[in-house]
């Protein structure tokens, strides 16, 4: 490859539009800090009640403000700094269109905000992951399509042939995310902040879980793996360790994600063929999901002794373990026997945030702590508290898992127990009353964990203040500018 | 090398982007499209009627404070759930639903089947503090509801969005639909000052009483309570 020849500058303009991804990583951070936090105060409010603040912000508003900031905020947000910073080096080319990407990085945060503001407001269509109404759903099909544009544009103009597999995840991604989020938001307005869903029960709740568990696939996963794809190999100085592994993956994956909603719907009254389906495809989502832990895991072959220095190959590596994990769990708690007992539990919320903050966020920590010194052409501010962030945050996850998991297990089969006669052993609120010393322990786990993400933070903003986002010497984009993973 | 076939693709991005499309666009045409034509997904349940005003403006605030974050509306049929809530739910229950609220999680109990298991006045001091009626309660206070009267300048409109979508309401329905919530509401009103709960005007045109008569509504149209019926006699055609 003769990479570096053609980069650094065209005139006097940068080859390569990074003030936009300084921005994408700035307002990543922020949406991160802010939704974990919100998530901590949805934890703390169900360990005790008296910190419910009614009418604006209280667990019934807050959870969804929790789960829209750190899913379009800070997951987004790092895929689209990954994804702007990546294709347009394995493109060899500047973004399609500078104003387009403006235009996406304000619309994008004003949507959040708007978000968050019309949640606490009570504005609300109820359906999970997809709880802004109609007006702010305009906005973000219009986003998306921005972003579809400059991305599709971007690639269209390439100069480096060969599309690399991390472009292949963000391809599908972009393509998913518009299919499932249009015709699953398609409502009736009858005013501004209010409209009427036009599916009705089971219809409603089919397609409902066909976008809200291909949300996790191509929001929380396919664009996720693409980061994997671009920035581990970076990392590690080696190319990916199987073209043919991330084809059988990619195909695949893509594929069966899709069938796999309706394991949300086991045992309710969706058809029982739909839910079969639902179960069996979840079940074959191991081995797609297993090849790409697999190729990232053996990337790293040869470069082991590694971990002990790099806090960022240390978090690919537990991330990449926590996908594995959580690629399993999932299609056992699909299986109907397993699910009979898992759902409706806490053990749900513990398999989300072993997805959630194992896998997404770890890998997106790397990517935030790889990108940061780069774009502002200096080295990281703090190793070691890099390292400190990643043992914070490994405990953190452990103390919140764990005790979702046996909170769900207690819950399960505490609503199940039957005396020898047959009666209910326990009431409702006796199996509330047990899981209590689990919920407080998960507060504990949640704190962690954002303590850690301030820390990156402050990393962060002293990496910027010792760096410039003038590029230093004509020859120090090039220098960067290789194309990952060939 | 085996796999050589797949470089050219990788070249061409319209190719592979179509491609990708087809890949994820066909299970979700398999589970989404036949559940609309199979005779199957909705067996009619007689009794499912639209929600009245009063219920349909409670069941929008029961979406608005979010209360299906913490509370499912979908009996699953296993034993142990039946006996703990009720008859396990149907998909000709649903038709009206619009969105659907079965929920996926239970910090507090399923709420499918709670009509009629309360006096409205458990209701109301449950809103207001749910720990004096259950001290190891986890669920917020709903007092604001209680002194925030319950805007009906969308009701009719509400209405016609629905019959739009499909739901049958007639044209005099439409056009009384105030008039029909504030009779139910004085209904309610009505009940629960008999049971003792100091009612001001406010309070009886409060948003709490509209979301009383939504969870007095959950569940009663396969009329099980009044009637009570086995598990069993549900499976048959009613």
């Amino acid at each position: 490859m003769t990479a570096g020849m053609s980069a650094g500058r065209q005139g006097s303009r940068e080859l390569y539009d990074m003030a936009v991804v300084r921005g994408f990583a700035l307002s990543t951070l922020v949406w991160g800090i802010v939704g974990m936090s919100v998530g901590l105060l949805a934890a703390l409010q169900l360990a005790w009640p008296s910190l419910n603040m009614p009418p604006y912000l209280h667990f019934g508003r807050i959870r969804p403000i929790h789960t829209n900031a750190v899913i379009f905020g800070f997951t987004l947000g790092v895929v689209f700094t990954g994804s702007y910073y990546g294709v347009q080096r394995l493109c060899r080319v500047r973004m399609f269109s500078d104003a387009l990407s403006r235009i996406h990085l304000w619309l994008w945060n004003a949507i959040i905000v708007a978000a968050a503001l019309s949640l606490a407001a009570g504005y609300t269509t109820s359906k999970e992951y997809a709880e802004l109404e109609w007006p702010l759903d305009i906005a973000v099909v219009v986003m998306w399509v921005i972003y579809a544009v400059n991305f599709f544009g971007t690639i269209a103009r390439r100069r480096e042939k060969p599309m690399y597999v991390a472009l292949w995840f963000w391809i599908a991604s972009i393509l998913t995310i518009a299919m499932l989020y249009i015709f699953n938001n398609l409502e009736r307005p009858v005013s501004m902040w209010k409209s009427y869903s036009i599916y009705a029960g089971v219809h409603d709740a089919n397609i409902q879980w066909w976008y809200g568990h291909n949300a996790v696939g191509f929001l929380l996963t396919t664009p996720i793996l693409g980061l994997m794809y671009y920035f581990l190999p970076k990392q590690v100085g080696r190319p990916i360790y199987s073209h043919r592994l991330s084809i059988l993956h990619f195909w695949s994956l893509i594929f069966l994600y899709i069938w796999a909603g309706p394991h949300h719907l086991i045992y309710s009254p969706l058809p029982d063929w739909a839910q079969s389906l639902g179960s069996v495809f979840s079940v074959m989502l191991i081995l797609p999901s297993w090849g790409g832990m697999l190729n990232g895991l053996l990337t790293m072959r040869g470069e082991w002794n590694r971990l002990r220095t790099d806090p960022l190959l240390k978090m690919f590596a537990v991330g990449l373990t926590f996908y594995g994990m959580s690629t399993f769990e999932g299609p056992m708690m699909a299986i109907k026997t397993v699910n009979s007992l898992s759902h409706f539990t806490d053990w749900t919320i513990g398999h989300v945030h072993s997805g959630a903050l194992g896998w997404v966020a770890l890998t997106s920590f790397a990517t935030l702590y790889y990108v940061v010194p780069r774009l502002w052409h200096t080295e990281l501010y703090s190793i070691r508290l890099a390292e400190t962030h990643f043992w914070i945050a490994t405990l953190g996850i452990v103390l919140y898992v764990t005790p979702m998991w046996i909170s769900g297990v207690t819950q399960g089969l505490m609503w199940r127990a039957v005396n020898p006669d047959g009666s209910l052993t326990y009431s409702f609120v006796d199996t509330l009353a047990a899981i209590h010393i689990y919920y407080v322990l998960r507060t504990v786990g949640g704190a962690l964990f954002l303590s850690g993400v301030l820390l990156m933070f402050y990393n962060v903003l002293r990496t910027i203040q010792q760096g410039t986002s003038e590029v230093p010497e004509p020859s120090a984009a090039a220098a960067v500018a290789v194309a990952g993973g060939k | 090398m085996a796999w050589e076939w797949h470089r050219p693709l990788e070249a061409k991005q319209v190719t592979f982007t179509v491609l990708a499309f087809v890949a994820v666009v066909i299970g979700g045409l398999v589970l989404l499209i036949p559940p609309y034509f199979l005779q199957g997904t909705i067996e009619p349940i007689a009794g499912v009627k639209p929600y009245s005003p009063l219920e349909l403006e409670g069941r929008d605030l029961y979406i608005r404070e979010g209360c299906n974050n913490c509370h499912s509306q979908e009996v699953r049929p296993f034993k142990t759930e039946t006996d703990r809530y009720g008859p396990f739910s149907m998909a000709g229950e649903g038709i009206y639903d619009r969105p659907f609220l079965w929920g996926s999680k239970r910090t507090g109990p399923d709420l499918a089947r709670v009509g009629g298991k309360y006096p409205d006045s458990w209701h109301w001091i449950h809103l207001v503090n749910p720990r004096q009626i259950e001290p190891r309660s986890n669920m917020p206070p709903f007092a604001f509801l209680t002194s925030s009267e319950l805007d009906t300048s969308l009701t009719k409109r509400k209405l016609e969005v629905l019959r739009s979508l499909g739901t049958p309401y007639t044209d005099e329905e439409i056009g009384n639909a105030v008039v029909a919530l504030r009779r139910q509401s004085d209904e309610i009103a009505a009940a629960l000052r008999k049971e003792g709960v100091q009612l001001s005007d406010l309070g009886a045109h409060s948003e709490a009483v509209a979301l009383i008569a939504y969870l007095q509504r959950l569940g009663r149209d396969i009329g099980w309570r009044e009637k009570p019926v086995s598990t069993a006699s549900l499976g048959e055609k009613p």
